[in-house]
């Protein structure tokens, strides 16, 4: 078990960075970003996690029962945060790059100035 | 450079990458090992010290209070820079939505859907309330909550049509409840600092005993501040994409 959640984390950066190299659409290549930011849940809570412990809520568990690590935990959810705000800002890029260009294929994007 | 070389040069930098990564984690302790002496210590004090039962709110919250300011500005940033890239252009009029695809054939909206939708606004909105007024007790906080008292509007959207989610949701008022949320966390941390306590100090009432809703002090004030925030940021954020549909290019 070791060092196998790490693993995951890492399969889920180089998928997610497959899919932007090879993406041809801007969508998809947003989603891709998701995907790669989602390998940081997957790094935080694995490295919060204590064996045994339970979740770090204590409104029907004893009060010093043994719990997983609640920074990380509070991290995570910043990391989920952070993920809507950004996707939300690529997104509203994409419809603009539309517009502008009428097309998402982003190696026909090449004429992007300042 | 050709999809084939790009491909061979991402090859290469992924290879060197997952080496790399490999190497840093024969160094972390191990999963379910990790010794976390801040962690543990919050575990040891936080219900004791907040009367909240809820930890990880009492760390977002509290603990890490300054932290969780900028978290939540960021996603007003966020709002507010969706609001600048997706402004109405000066070749851009309103217009009637108009299918982008016309040879497709677009079914209208069932009753089945309507009628789903409209029941599940109720629940889903006093579901979000809850949430994001049990930050202290459960597994919840203004952030989850938020989510989902602007996923009720989106219902509204799915339920009707954009406009009637317009009118439900006037920017006006969205902006202004968004500030007081962003607002709102800000000003319960200075109003430490008037009562001489540091910035975000807990200085409200704990209440009597650990896991009642109204125990927790500030903890539950700011969920609920960044409850309002969270949930008019998002239904400005999806109302600015939703609004797209309505602009064409004079």
């Amino acid at each position: 078990m070791g060092i196998f959640p790490f693993l995951v984390v890492a399969w889920i950066v180089v998928v997610g960075l497959y899919g932007i190299v090879t993406s041809r659409d801007l969508i998809h290549q947003i989603v891709c970003l998701i995907v790669v930011q989602s390998s940081t849940y997957v790094l935080l809570l694995g490295v919060g996690y204590v064996t045994g412990g339970a979740a770090p809520y204590f409104w029907d568990i004893p009060q010093h029962t043994r719990a997983v690590d609640p920074v990380v935990q509070a991290l995570a959810l910043t990391d989920v945060v952070v993920e809507a705000a950004v996707t939300a800002l690529l997104l509203s890029f994409a419809v603009q790059a539309q517009k502008k260009f009428g097309t998402l294929d982003p190696s026909q994007l090449v004429e992007f100035k300042g | 450079m050709t999809p084939r070389q790009r491909l061979w040069f991402f090859a290469i930098g992924a290879a060197g990458l997952v080496a790399c990564y490999l190497w840093a984690f024969t160094g972390l302790p191990g999963f379910g090992n990790y010794p976390g002496p801040y962690g543990q210590e919050i575990l040891r004090q936080a219900v004791g010290q907040t009367h909240a039962t809820g930890v990880v709110s009492a760390v977002n919250f509290e603990y890490r209070g300054v932290d969780t300011i900028g978290e939540e500005f960021i996603l007003f940033t966020a709002a507010a820079g969706m609001s600048v890239v997706l402004r109405r252009l000066r070749r851009e009029r309103q217009a009637q939505p108009v299918d982008e695809a016309g040879s497709r054939t677009v079914p209208a909206t069932s009753s089945a859907v309507r009628v789903a939708a409209l029941l599940l606004v109720g629940p889903t909105a006093v579901l979000g309330w809850w949430l994001a007024s049990h930050a202290q007790t459960t597994p919840s906080g203004g952030f989850q909550g938020g989510v989902l008292l602007a996923s009720a509007f989106i219902l509204i959207y799915l339920a009707g049509e954009f406009l009637t989610f317009r009118r439900l949701s006037p920017v006006a008022l969205l902006d202004a409840v968004e500030a007081a949320g962003a607002g709102g966390f800000v000003a319960i941390g200075l109003a430490a600092i008037a009562m001489n306590l540091p910035y975000l100090d807990n200085y409200l009432p704990l209440g009597q005993y650990p896991g009642a809703v109204s125990s927790s002090g500030t903890i539950a004030l700011i969920s609920f501040f960044v409850g309002i925030e969270v949930a008019a940021a998002f239904v400005l954020i999806i109302g600015e994409l939703l609004e797209q549909t309505l602009l064409r290019s004079a």
